[in-house]
């Protein structure tokens, strides 16, 4: 087991409560915050070099959204670490009954390389901010960023707490052989299994941020320039390669006719007539996922884009019409920069169309008209969802962010992290005196006892609760 | 797969939406406290017969704590179903942001024997609540109530939408098989396994409620008149068949020495001097368990008791002094009527003690001293914890219940089976029409963009949290 002497350490530092006090995590959390600011730069040229992730992009969601979800908890740890006092029933009004805030111990979080630093670090925010050792296991895959990580976060952060760990599948297989206390996982859903797997051998708890189908319906009703926009930004961010990007279209064929020209004119705008040339597009981060996303081409009928460049690893921004629901590209996740758009022919069908499939990480359905887009949301099941836009509920930290189902279990985000990261210990202190209130529940039992204890201990069933 | 057919009914009835609206679920939860009150007597008699349960215990623990959760639930059930409207940020003010509380779908429920209508009831009422369906899996080894709970239940219950499967480990395991949208399982630490490593298989979310070795530190400043009544009294109802009980005791010999003769008179005038006769004392409810636990006896030397009846099942209460860790009772979870003593030198070495041990569900400290019990609380890692009693901060229901590490992962009652039987599903609803708010994020991308997507995204750092 090559991590077992890293993972010990790790475990020797917790047991030595290190980790505890609230200026040892602040001191963490701020070194965190200088990782980011002193090495946006290099943040910014390995993320290039990995995906072709534009650096505004990067700015925003490697740097800008970190540096909020440090600023949250830092601005609100005290409050979070604080004991919850709890309602007391009539037989304990003199005692304390708290909720305790207690760390895991040693926790492991795995990343995946789409996001890679936003993905391993907005977690660790939470797992530091509980009082937690972490080891992080960034992808492989996004080379340069790995090695980023791997050369400079121990700069940065408490080597006898925090530690990163490199590698590929093997590596991973061996580093999910030790116990760890929490293990948090980004990725794909048959990954997902075999990390649930790894920990149910130790009783790990787990957070799972998988994938899915992101459905996006759109209404007859709706602006559709904006709606083109709004998704065209959503599918084409990062060049597809988002987990809650929406991953095909619903909608009747009459609106299917009037978005194929606005979305046309939206990846213009955004792109240029030539998206390859623009410095604002990315590309596939690997030969292994240009040959897959390849291949999901031959749907439907290439309506917009359609052109590649193996060499770049370089895919157009496509959107494909009239997608039938057998073609490759509705068989998996796209993670990359074509949009199908499958026709149904009312808003009923396109949830039922949702409900035979598993459940997504964001459902978004886009009206003028509230109705349909409530309509959607109560009908449908997913991580989360967005109305008349996409991606951005996702910014909001005061929003849980999480799967269901397939697309994963637990979430994070904001305080949630925090929550994520900590175990809720209910705790009740009692006096050591005023034995004669406990009297009645000792043998030898008798029915005047029981009353007495049903008197002080029962609740009773209030007038009926206003209707919602 | 015995029972696809049945799991795809539930599933049936779960996707026509008939479990959602609060209506339906406050005649469920309704039809349950009739099932309480109309069977009380039959439940008195099931657990009598099953594990020699007294009368008042069961009326206690199987109708009281039960009847408490459900008007708790009654009572607030409008408001845990509300959306929570959640902090927006200065791009988002004129959005709608919240979070939903979804449903899982079909949940299932594994149920153990020792308080075997509460701990089916009681995460029941939570999964009900939260508009889910479920399968109930009553514990095949608690016989009289299995076939109570089989025949009756579904005489209060929506049989489209709840069902009850009996049998063993065989059928236990073909249920397993299928997907459930979450698995609720209390029971040992094995079998706790074996249930997560099949959840995974289906990604399905899972609270394990387990078990453990809960330690129970009594100080040398104490009342130990007071101690050896909460201790006993925990130790013995149930006949110590008690998932927080408190499993051994951590003392100076000297307490040892005052301990005894308190315990003896607790004992005493709990169950009388012979408590075989006692109709206040339990049975074992098996002979697998009862040659279990009468093994546990050859540890220590028998301070009280140590009488064994293997026609009733009975083991005396019993009190083991001066034993060792390495004896056989210090190596598993006694689960019966039997408390062992480990001498310790002071506090440092009894936390000491505690920690180089697996988990528990619960930590008991007794001390006149607030600050012992501050310090065993601090530094041990446990489910739940109480200070100067024991068993009560689970009678709480505004206190998480729930164990860490070996002892489990979730929490419930109260308000926390509702939440841990929904899904928090974040929610963002914006408005079709203001596009130029999107304009910033959009490429081309520029400076002047980030800049303003910076002001308007932006959580900045506030003064310094007050310190703990």
């Amino acid at each position: 087991n090559p991590y077992a002497g890293l993972v010990s350490h790790l475990r020797a530092s917790w047991l030595s409560g290190k980790t505890r006090p609230m200026e040892y995590r602040v001191a963490q959390l701020e070194a965190l915050g200088r990782f980011l600011d002193e090495k946006k730069q290099e943040i910014l040229e390995a993320t290039e070099l990995d995906m072709g992730k534009p650096s505004f992009e990067a700015f925003f969601s490697e740097i800008l959204l970190c540096k909020n979800e440090l600023n949250i908890t830092l601005n609100n740890l005290c409050h979070w670490m604080k004991d919850e006092h709890v309602d007391k029933n009539l037989v304990m009004q003199l005692d304390s009954a708290f909720i305790r805030k207690d760390p895991y111990g040693v926790v492991l979080i795995i990343a995946p390389w789409n996001y890679p630093i936003h993905l391993f670090l907005v977690p660790l925010i939470g797992a530091i901010a509980a009082g937690n050792c972490a080891i992080i296991k960034p992808s492989e895959i996004s080379k340069n960023t790995e090695r980023l990580i791997a050369e400079t976060l121990s700069c940065y952060l408490d080597n006898d707490c925090f530690a990163v760990v490199t590698g590929g599948v093997p590596e991973t297989t061996r580093l999910l052989e030790n116990k760890f206390d929490y293990i948090f996982f980004t990725g794909s859903p048959p990954v997902g299994r075999i990390v649930m797997t790894a920990a149910a051998k130790h009783l790990t708890p787990v957070t799972l941020e998988l994938g899915g189908k992101n459905p996006c319906y759109v209404s007859d009703t709706c602006d559709v320039t904006n709606v083109a926009r709004r998704v065209a930004w959503g599918r084409f961010f990062n060049a597809g390669q988002t987990c809650i990007a929406p991953d095909y279209l619903l909608c009747t064929v009459e609106m299917q006719d009037k978005l194929m020209p606005a979305l046309r004119e939206a990846i213009t705008e955004f792109f240029g007539p030539n998206p390859r040339e623009s410095p604002d597009f990315g590309r596939i981060v690997s030969d292994k996922q240009f040959r897959r996303i390849r291949a999901l081409l031959g749907s439907g009928r290439v309506a917009i884009g359609g052109q590649m460049d193996e060499a770049e690893r370089y895919i157009a921004p496509t959107v494909l019409a009239d997608v039938l629901p057998s073609d490759p590209a509705m068989q998996e996740e796209i993670f990359g920069p074509i949009l199908p758009i499958v026709v149904i022919a009312n808003m009923d069908e396109a949830i039922d169309f949702i409900n035979a499939r598993p459940q997504p990480l964001a459902v978004y359905a886009f009206s003028c008209d509230s109705k349909v887009v409530n309509q959607v949301l109560e009908r449908t099941s997913s991580g989360g969802f967005c109305g008349n836009d996409t991606l951005m509920h996702v910014t909001l930290t005061s929003l849980p962010f999480g799967g269901i189902g397939n697309s994963g279990l637990g979430k994070y985000h904001g305080k949630f992290t925090f929550d994520t990261f900590s175990h809720h210990r209910g705790c009740l202190h009692r006096n050591m005196g005023l034995e004669t209130l406990n009297t009645p529940r000792y043998p030898p039992y008798t029915q005047q006892k029981l009353r007495l204890l049903t008197t002080t201990f029962e609740v009773k069933r209030r007038g009926t609760c206003t209707l919602l």
